[in-house]
Parts: structure tokens; C-alpha cells; sequence
């Protein structure tokens, strides 16, 4: 994805390069410490993803959407979690990252981004349905919301301890519950935080925090062995803290 | 005020890389001085509306270098401002005084 960056703080400018410099998708064109420069950029050129500080002097970040007939995606930068609900009047705002930006958060929202990506491609709108509806802002970053009977139940992250593909549905193994839901092992996988979740088989995503032991192709999870595959195995050993 | 600035955020952003890390301190060696000055400035002044946008902008330098209560309360002290209340002026200037002089050491 092409992108630009935009925001009056040099220091954000260039921690946004940095975290988009350890993405391989990623490529930054240019950056802009004003909105008018970014316009008259995007007059000629054409990009995928602009990183968007709301909070700029005399013209704002939803002054600088305003200008734009076809906007990309948009990711917000900002200090501020107090523009967030003006923020979802846009559809082309796919996520929005509080600053000082943390990797994992922002790996996040560039998955988000992706996938956007993906279902404008494809006209494949009806699939993001809202079985599982996403998190609409960072303080709720530990819930999910999954819809069971039209009720939406609140899962607290961190208390999954793992998830399995059951055909059209996904098993939801939490430490108190199991929940059974319409939707893809992909698409609960973009709702987890990656610093905490990891795909280790092409059915399973376990919580990386609730595992008791490993053996040579498979983790105990409380009382489930879920198998590890070959090639998912280097990335699960390299989060591992080990001696 | 119990918290200390830290290099945390910005040793784990560089992921390793000493160049970035000289380089993105170099930045805010730049800009926070002039940052808080213009602060001070509007503040001494009495435009609250423009301290609050100062403050606003040196949350983000506040909450690079560890400062969690003290993010807390540059998140307050904006709020403050714009309604012309100024009772979290000291505590926020402490902060960014030990800013200030962690960056001297740096």
C-alpha cells in the first residue's frame, strides 16, 4: 500500500515512518507537516492510505477529508479520544490510533486497513456482517463483541483462551465459557490483538498467555491439545520467553 | 510527582536501531523547547484556548518518555484550560521541567 503522512509534529512524522518501515505492505511516498501540501500532492498523485493527525493548526484533519472527492483509507493519528465518535461519520476512516502509537496497536490498524482494502476490491460488503462487531476505539481494546440469538455479549480478550474453526462458525473457548459463532477464524483474527493471539494451526488461534506446555507439534491450552503446524511453529517459539 | 521519564517507548520503537533512536531524540530536543515555550507564552498571556492546544501537543512527547499519571494530567489540564481553570498549572510544569532536564542528560 502507497501511503502518505500527514501531522505538524515532526517527532510523530517520523515515529510513523518507523512503524511503517517493519511493515513489507507499507511503502511511504511522502510526508506532509501541513494539510494544503498533502492536497496539493494528491492532486497529482494517487495513494492507499494516508496517517491523518486530526489536530493540526487552521486546518484541521476532517477539514483536510472534506477536500477530497475519492478519499483512500485514512487512519487517524491523534492525541485526542474525544473525536473519535465524529471520526465514524467517515467511511473512509478505517481505525484510529491515540497517540504515542505502539507497535502492535498500529500492526493492528494496518490489518484493519488491509482488509478494507480487500472488501472494496472485491464489492464483497455483505460479508462484513456484524456478527462480529468490530472495537470502535482504543479504551475498548480488551472487548469483543460477538452477536448470539441478536444479543451481543461482551468477551473480555484477554480471558479467551483460544479459538477453532468450525466450519461456517468459530468456537470460542474463554476461561468461564464457550461461545459458538457465525463468522471466520480471518476475520475473528483481525479483531484480537496480535501481541497477545497467534494462529498456529489453520483451525486454531491460541492465546499466547494461557499456554502450559509445549510439546513437539502440539500446546496444552487448560485442558485442550491444540496442534501447532510446521510452519506456524518458528513464529510460536519466537514469542516464547525462554532460558 | 512520582514518575521519571524513561526511554521505553522510543528504545522499543527503534527496535534495535541506534541510528533512529539519536535521530528521532535529536528531533525532540528540537521541538520540545519551543513547544513549551510557546506554551508558556500563551499561558503567561492568558490565551488559554491556544495553551490548551500547547498542552495538546506536548501530550505526546509527555506520554513518549513513560509519563503515565503525568499523561493524565496533561489529558486534564487541557480540559482545565479550555474552561479558563488553571489549578493543574504547577503540576504540569513539573513534568515539564523533568522533561527538560532528562533531555539534557540524553
Amino acid at each position: 500500500m502507497n501511503c502518505i503522512i500527514i501531522d505538524d509534529e515532526e517527532t510523530a512524522r517520523m515515529i510513523i515512518q518507523q512503524l511503517c518501515s517493519q511493515v513489507d505492505e507499507l511503502n511511504v511516498i511522502e510526508d506532509f507537516p501541513n494539510a494544503i501540501q498533502a492536497i496539493k500532492f494528491l492532486n497529482k498523485e494517487e495513494v492507499d492510505l494516508i496517517f491523518l493527525d486530526i489536530h493540526m493548526p487552521d486546518f484541521t484533519g476532517f477539514d483536510f477529508i472534506d477536500t477530497l472527492k475519492n478519499p483512500p483509507k485514512i487512519i487517524l493519528t491523534t492525541s485526542d479520544k474525544n473525536f473519535a465518535l465524529e471520526a465514524f461519520e467517515y467511511e473512509c476512516i478505517v481505525d484510529y490510533l491515540v497517540k504515542p502509537i505502539t507497535l502492535p496497536r498500529f500492526l493492528k490498524a494496518i490489518q484493519k486497513a488491509e482488509s478494507a482494502t480487500t472488501v472494496t476490491t472485491t464489492e464483497a460488503s455483505a460479508e462484513t456482517s456484524t456478527e462480529l462487531p468490530s472495537n470502535t476505539s482504543s479504551s475498548e481494546e480488551n472487548e469483543l463483541y460477538i452477536n448470539i440469538d441478536r444479543r451481543l455479549i461482551k468477551i473480555n480478550i484477554p480471558t479467551i483462551n483460544l479459538i477453532e474453526a468450525k466450519g461456517d462458525y468459530v468456537l470460542i473457548k474463554t476461561e468461564k465459557q464457550n461461545y459458538t459463532v457465525h463468522s471466520t477464524l480471518k476475520k475473528v483474527e483481525e479483531k484480537l490483538p496480535t501481541d497477545l493471539f497467534l494462529k498456529v494451526h489453520r483451525s486454531y488461534i491460541i492465546n499466547i498467555k494461557k499456554i502450559i506446555d509445549i510439546e513437539d507439534n502440539s500446546v496444552l491450552i487448560a485442558k485442550d491439545v491444540i496442534p501447532v503446524s510446521r510452519s506456524n511453529r518458528p513464529e510460536l517459539m519466537k514469542r516464547l520467553n525462554m532460558l | 510527582m512520582n514518575e521519571t521519564p524513561n526511554l521505553i517507548y522510543i528504545k522499543e520503537l527503534a527496535a534495535g536501531s541506534e541510528a533512529f533512536e539519536q535521530k528521532l531524540i535529536g528531533i525532540v530536543k528540537r521541538e520540545f523547547p519551543d513547544e513549551k515555550d510557546e506554551f508558556l507564552k500563551n499561558y503567561t498571556s492568558k490565551a488559554y484556548t491556544k495553551a490548551a492546544e500547547n498542552v495538546h501537543k506536548l501530550k505526546h512527547k509527555i506520554g513518549m518518555f513513560g509519563f503515565e499519571e503525568g499523561y493524565q494530567t496533561a489529558i486534564d489540564f487541557e480540559e482545565e484550560l479550555k474552561s479558563s481553570n488553571t489549578s493543574l498549572y504547577s503540576k504540569f510544569i513539573l513534568i515539564l521541567e523533568s522533561i527538560e532536564h532528562f533531555l539534557k542528560t540524553l
